[in-house]
């Protein structure tokens, strides 16, 4: 009944949020209904016993992510608000309303149709149960899949690599720049 | 009423679907990448699903994963579109078309 009732109010939570962050004309309001979604994520999260993630969610969608977002909405001064109505290309909105309906209704009958869909192989990297996700969670991490992890570190350099080249202002051509032949 | 896998399999895909019809009718690039976070929550929410009912903490590493990856694109996405909207204050995704050809 207490799962019911969980299960109920954080998908109540997401699903507003997630219509909130698509519907609302400015950008901050969709950035505040983002976090919104996401604090239901991660109560749907402790309700799987994924408590470790839910914390990891907090702290990296809400606490770093959606801040980011905020952050760039602020600095560019975008807060204007759209039009909802103005900017459509003529078929996009039934195009996507096409899509949306089309592509729920396949996944929903599939998971009505194959009922308790479980497949594949079981339990690579240990079984769950009990309470300490963390410890079954690092152990997985740091074995199995530890190519991948070493992998996201490199990933994640590069992508602030990437962000520091992208936003850097282009610097003004000036002749000595020129001469020595321009590194860039 | 008991809460079934597929309960939390409905509410990853509507937040998917939710997510991709964001995507396609907003024109602020803002607002799209938040629908692409939005779709890949709703993933994450099928995996942990998935992780449970198969007693496999597999999911639950490959949804840490996906938060990696989702950050790294958070952080280049920003980037392109701080760049973008320096050189062409209050564009959308409309007027970017000079790669269409």
């Amino acid at each position: 009944m207490v799962d019911t009732l969980v299960f109920v109010a954080a998908a109540v939570i997401c699903l507003v949020g997630a219509l909130g962050v698509v519907l609302a004309r400015n950008p901050v309001h969709s950035a505040l209904m983002l976090v919104m979604t996401l604090f239901g994520i991660a109560v749907q999260f402790v309700a799987q016993e994924a408590h470790f993630l839910a914390a990891v969610q907090v702290i990296v969608y809400a606490g770093a992510i959606v801040v980011l977002f905020l952050f760039v909405i602020m600095l560019l001064g975008v807060d204007r608000a759209q039009n909802l109505e103005m900017s459509f290309l003529p078929v996009q909105k039934w195009a996507a309303l096409l899509f949306a309906s089309g592509s729920l209704a396949v996944v929903v009958a599939l998971i009505v149709v194959v009922g308790e869909p479980v497949t594949g192989v079981h339990a690579m990297g240990g079984t769950l149960g009990g309470t300490d996700d963390v410890r079954l969670l690092a152990r997985s991490l740091f074995s199995d899949y530890v190519y991948a992890f070493e992998l996201t570190s490199l990933l994640l350099v590069i992508a602030v690599i990437g962000a520091v080249v992208l936003v850097r202002k282009p610097k003004q051509t000036n002749p000595v720049a020129a001469e020595d032949g321009g590194g860039t | 009423m008991e809460i079934t896998t597929g309960w939390y399999l409905v509410l990853g895909a509507l937040l998917f679907v939710i997510g991709g019809t964001g995507l396609l009718i907003r024109r602020n690039p803002l607002v799209m990448l938040m629908c692409v976070e939005l779709m890949l929550n709703g993933v994450n929410l099928s995996f942990v699903a998935f992780s449970r009912t198969l007693g496999d903490i597999g999911g639950q590493t490959v949804v840490f994963f996906v938060l990696v990856v989702a950050a790294a694109e958070v952080v280049v996405g920003l980037g392109l579109v701080v760049a973008i909207l320096r050189r062409q204050p209050g564009s959308t995704a409309d007027d970017l078309s000079a790669l269409k050809g």
